[in-house]
């Protein structure tokens, strides 16, 4: 029986390695059986996929070349593709196709493609050696399409449209149930005690924004704590002064910090001066800040945003000049040098969590239930999916798949 | 009133926030064209707001030389640097600000030898400020700061190569801190961020959250 299998196992080896030779040694190239051209699915219209199953005559020598043409009668001298015939496979598949996404319209002038839709595509493949080239019969065509739907995001999808039900849901709740329990966060209940500090020492409170702009969630997070310090700062009657390194966070800075000042019932109290522009580039806000610091010595330093390398020489000379600190940032590299630096670090999430803690808001408290529940849901799928793929069951990682 | 300063900008931020964020989901041509427009609205917008960042810090400045606040000094660098700036951005090497930028003119030489040696230099400032947040954090009076001290110490070591000198389980240990702990507490940040972040921007969208309109209501 062990013969008999051992003689068909080397005969096997024998042929395959027979039709190489002859495929390659002996110049005579084995065209792919098949060439496909489709339009590339979840794409914005402008790709078509072309698609060939494997030959036996691939190897380092051997290339593949795709000509296009817009008439099925050609001339197609128009070359989108020249790969050596041993890559580009299609992903996850075991080297039987080869798979490529082409754009053919960077191929051609507007002029040259019929108006009126987008053309179709002709596309014909050549196996090419140093010796011998050979076409394949068929001649693939498609149209590119654009999807109104990515399919590969359609687990982002159902996730997003859940949690944000889940947060429509829990804002409902909270309308219903104003007394919501929500933990402690000390860093936003030391605020008081920052401004309050100031204001007996007579000092003033200084807010840094962080570097991003007014696209980023958390600076609109910034401004909203922002809004609420504000008001707190003219009811104690100190100064409060805004330093911006955005145009567009200044503006918004500016009608945010009079709106609570005329809400605390202090508009005179209201100086445009102290919300300001202090540079436009990372360093330079960086000199600018710090000299202020050092200068007026406030007695209570806020850091609200998304901060890069800047953190930790703004944090460290407020330190310096023994100012109480506040930080909250969700920029994840710079939290350890808060955290050394400052009083009291908010992480991550509680930045925007925070204008719901202090305006005690029913409807913005109904979110930050729904941030936990998810949390809680994310946790919970995060332990099921490590205990089932310790299992071998990959399920959850697959419908979990970025796309 | 009112409806100006409130009612418009919300629905603006309705329509705008569910617009952008199924474009996400639509990869269509018409998708990407509105992707590409409002994302030039924002560079149009943010090019006539350096006018107002300008103004804001001329009037700062000038207001602070005028009533010789303290560190006043200072404040005649700034129209001292931008008046300098300006007059040779202006002149562009002889061919005027209508003409292209041109290439290595006194403009570009201030600005490779004067403003990127300067923020090089606070850049540099950086290393003593971490060696003494790191003198401060690392007393081990507490079993946290212990392990975070510990925990330094390994990764440090495991980075250079005197740490594979003295022991060469080091940089393996580090790149486990690394990779592991590190990397889960990491992504449990990252996830809570996500969270946070999607919910801040429905409170946007739907009109619930509002402070950044000015006002706490």
């Amino acid at each position: 029986m062990n013969k008999i299998l051992l003689t068909f196992i080397l005969s096997i080896l024998v042929l395959h390695n027979t039709s190489t030779a002859f495929a390659v040694g002996g110049n005579k190239l084995v065209p792919p059986s098949d060439f496909q051209a489709f339009d590339t699915p979840n794409d914005d219209g402008r790709s078509i996929s072309l698609r060939w199953p494997s030959s036996p005559s691939e190897s380092t020598e051997v290339e593949y070349v795709v000509y296009v043409s817009i008439r099925k009668s050609g001339p197609f001298n128009t070359e989108v593709l020249r790969i050596n015939s041993n890559t580009m496979y299609k992903e996850g598949s075991d080297s039987n196709f080869h798979y490529v996404e082409i754009k053919p319209e960077l191929f051609f002038n507007k002029e040259s493609v019929v108006t009126g839709g987008k053309p179709d595509y002709f596309f014909k493949l050549f196996m090419m050696s140093d010796i011998e080239n050979v076409a394949i019969k068929n001649i693939a065509s498609a149209t590119p399409k654009g999807n109104w739907f990515n399919w590969k995001k359609l687990n982002n999808f159902i996730i997003l449209i859940a949690f944000s039900t889940l947060v429509l849901l829990f804002i409902e709740h909270a309308k219903k149930n104003p007394n919501l329990y929500l933990r402690k966060i000390s860093g936003l209940d030391a605020i008081d005690e920052a401004l309050g500090r100031a204001t007996e020492m007579g000092k003033p409170v200084l807010f840094v924004h962080g570097l991003n702009g007014m696209g980023s969630i958390s600076t609109i997070a910034a401004v909203n704590i922002l809004g609420k310090i504000a008001i707190r700062v003219a009811e104690y009657d100190t100064t409060l002064k805004v330093s911006n390194i955005d145009p567009i966070v200044l503006s918004v800075s500016q009608e945010v910090i009079k709106e609570s000042y005329l809400e605390a019932g202090r508009p005179d109290a209201y100086v445009e001066d102290n919300v300001f522009m202090a540079a436009s580039e990372q360093f330079p806000y960086v000199a600018a800040v710090s000299g202020i610091m050092l200068r007026e010595k406030p007695a209570a330093n806020f850091f609200m945003g998304y901060f890069y390398a800047e953190s930790l020489i703004l944090a460290e000379t407020g330190a310096a000049t023994g100012a109480i600190q506040i930080a909250a940032t969700d920029s994840y590299t710079q939290l350890p040098f808060f955290i050394t630096t400052c009083d009291y670090t908010l992480i991550g999430e509680e930045l925007y969590a925070a204008s719901a803690y202090l305006s005690r808001e029913p409807l913005l408290l109904g979110s930050l239930r729904a941030q936990d529940i998810g949390k809680g849901i994310i946790i919970a799928v995060l332990v099921l999916g490590a205990v089932l793929a310790t299992f071998g069951i990959d399920f959850i990682s697959l419908i979990l798949k970025a796309g | 009133m009112n409806f100006f300063k409130r009612t418009i900008p919300l629905i603006i931020a309705f329509v705008m926030g569910v617009l952008m964020a199924f474009q996400y989901y639509v990869p269509h041509e018409a998708s990407q064209s509105l992707l590409k427009i409002v994302t030039r609205w924002g560079i149009t917008i943010a090019g006539f707001a350096v006018f107002i960042g300008v103004y804001s810090l001329f009037h700062l400045h000038w207001n602070k030389i005028k009533r010789k606040l303290p560190g006043w000094g200072y404040s005649i660098f700034v129209f001292f640097g931008a008046g300098i700036t300006v007059a040779f951005g202006l002149y562009n090497g002889g061919e005027f600000f209508w003409n292209d930028k041109q290439q290595g003119t006194m403009f570009d030489w201030m600005y490779f030898n004067v403003q990127v040696p300067a923020g090089a230099t606070m850049f540099s400032i950086l290393a003593f400020f971490m060696a003494s947040a790191a003198y401060r954090t690392f007393r081990a009076r507490t079993s946290e700061a212990t392990i975070l001290l510990v925990a330094a110490v390994i990764v440090m070591l495991g980075r250079v190569p005197v740490g594979t000198l003295l022991w060469e389980s080091l940089p393996p240990i580090a790149d486990w801190i690394m990779s592991v702990p590190n990397m889960a507490a990491k992504r449990g940040i990252l996830i809570g961020v996500s969270i946070g972040a999607i919910a801040t921007s429905l409170k946007i969208i739907f009109g619930i959250e509002r402070a950044y309109l000015g006002g706490g209501d």
